[in-house]
């Protein structure tokens, strides 16, 4: 998936054109926007662990949808929020991840990328908690890459759908974590 | 239309720079030592750079994902050290093309080979000027939006496409298309 950005100058003014990006068909419309409550929910963290939004009532939480595990990157979306795990916990924000996968998948993909993030499974049905939160494409049957940043008292503060082949990065998700400390 | 995503932090007498200041384009490259993905970018950015010539300016920052990869950190300091003997490229050249060779016990024979001086790389190793920079990196990798390594950016503008020989040489020809005078 390629985004090609060829900028030319026309009649004193920068013009943008030619930017094609494949399956681009983000509809941040239908995602939740801030000032909405999240949507609680509970799902499978792994086969004998359900986790719910609720529970984590009190401090932020980031929640990243992302369409499916082993994408084929050694530093992909979730590696790198790990990473930055420093820059969360200081923040007091959990990151959760959520993708269509089933428990044993995450737990395969946790493992062999060295995750301290929990993977939810939102499989059964399937993708219903994206649906909620109005991240689900419907074509391919998996989530947006999707991120939402909730506040202590469970309202969405900020939400992002980032194109499919597009890694978003934390800086978005830490920004709105920031603003969120100092209001 | 995706909104760019530019360098919070301009490239600056700091950093590590191959190619002429006043090159039109500027490719700053966030990446990790023990990446793979690093390692392949490695020979497309030579290519690059004996393509493009004085047109080029290279940047490289570091961004080392410690938790995948438990190796990056301290080729990142062998490379920082290095730099405080004149010999930051030579290393950052070395540790890619040797990367699959890449573990601790290895360090001191590359040190040894690109002709630093031991004890000071001994020293260097350990100061705060060597883990503060690679720390100053980071900070600005992410802020500035690397989402992943490697992360490059065009004229301080991230670019989304493939790592590959073309689709970089294409992109970066593009901006040398823009003509300057009604720049708004």
């Amino acid at each position: 998936m390629t985004s090609k950005l060829k900028k030319y100058v026309t009649t004193g003014r920068v013009k943008e054109m030619g930017s094609t990006i494949e399956n681009n068909k983000v509809n941040p419309i239908t995602a939740l926007q801030p000032g909405i409550r999240a949507p609680d929910f509970s799902l499978s963290a792994t086969p004998d662990q359900k986790i719910s939004l609720s529970e984590f009532r009190g401090q932020p939480v980031v929640l990243v949808f992302y369409p499916a595990d082993w994408s084929p990157v050694c530093s992909d979306q979730l590696t790198l929020y790990n990473e930055l795990k420093p820059e969360f916990s200081e923040l007091k924000a959990q990151v959760i991840g959520i993708s269509v996968d089933g428990v044993w998948c995450h737990l395969a993909f946790s493992k062999d990328r060295k995750l301290q993030i929990p993977l939810l499974a939102d499989f059964e049905p399937k993708g219903a908690v994206a649906r909620k939160y109005g991240v689900y494409r419907e074509k391919d049957g998996e989530s947006e890459r999707a991120l939402f940043v909730i506040d202590e008292a469970g309202i969405i503060r900020w939400s992002y759908v980032s194109p499919v082949g597009i890694n978003p990065g934390a800086d978005g998700i830490l920004k709105a974590l920031e603003s969120m400390t100092e209001s | 239309m995706d909104e760019s995503i530019k360098l919070t932090e301009p490239v600056s007498v700091r950093d590590h720079v191959e190619g002429p200041a006043d090159a039109p384009l500027t490719l700053v490259e966030y990446g990790d030592y023990q990446c793979p993905f690093c390692g392949a970018a490695y020979p497309v950015i030579k290519r690059l750079q004996k393509k493009l010539g004085k047109k080029l300016r290279f940047v490289f920052r570091n961004f080392p994902v410690t938790q995948a990869h438990p190796y990056a950190l301290i080729a990142a300091e062998t490379a920082e050290a290095a730099a405080l003997q004149g010999k930051f490229w030579e290393m950052h050249d070395l540790l890619y093309e040797e990367q699959t060779h890449l573990k601790p016990d290895i360090i001191l024979v590359w040190v040894k080979r690109i002709g630093l001086d031991l004890e000071k790389f001994a020293n260097d190793i350990k100061q705060s000027a060597v883990t503060n920079r690679i720390k100053e990196d980071r900070q600005s990798g992410i802020r500035s939006g690397v989402n992943g390594t490697p992360t490059f950016y065009i004229n301080e503008t991230r670019y989304n496409g493939p790592p590959d020989y073309q689709s970089l040489l294409e992109t970066l020809e593009s901006e040398l298309v823009q003509d300057v005078p009604y720049r708004h």
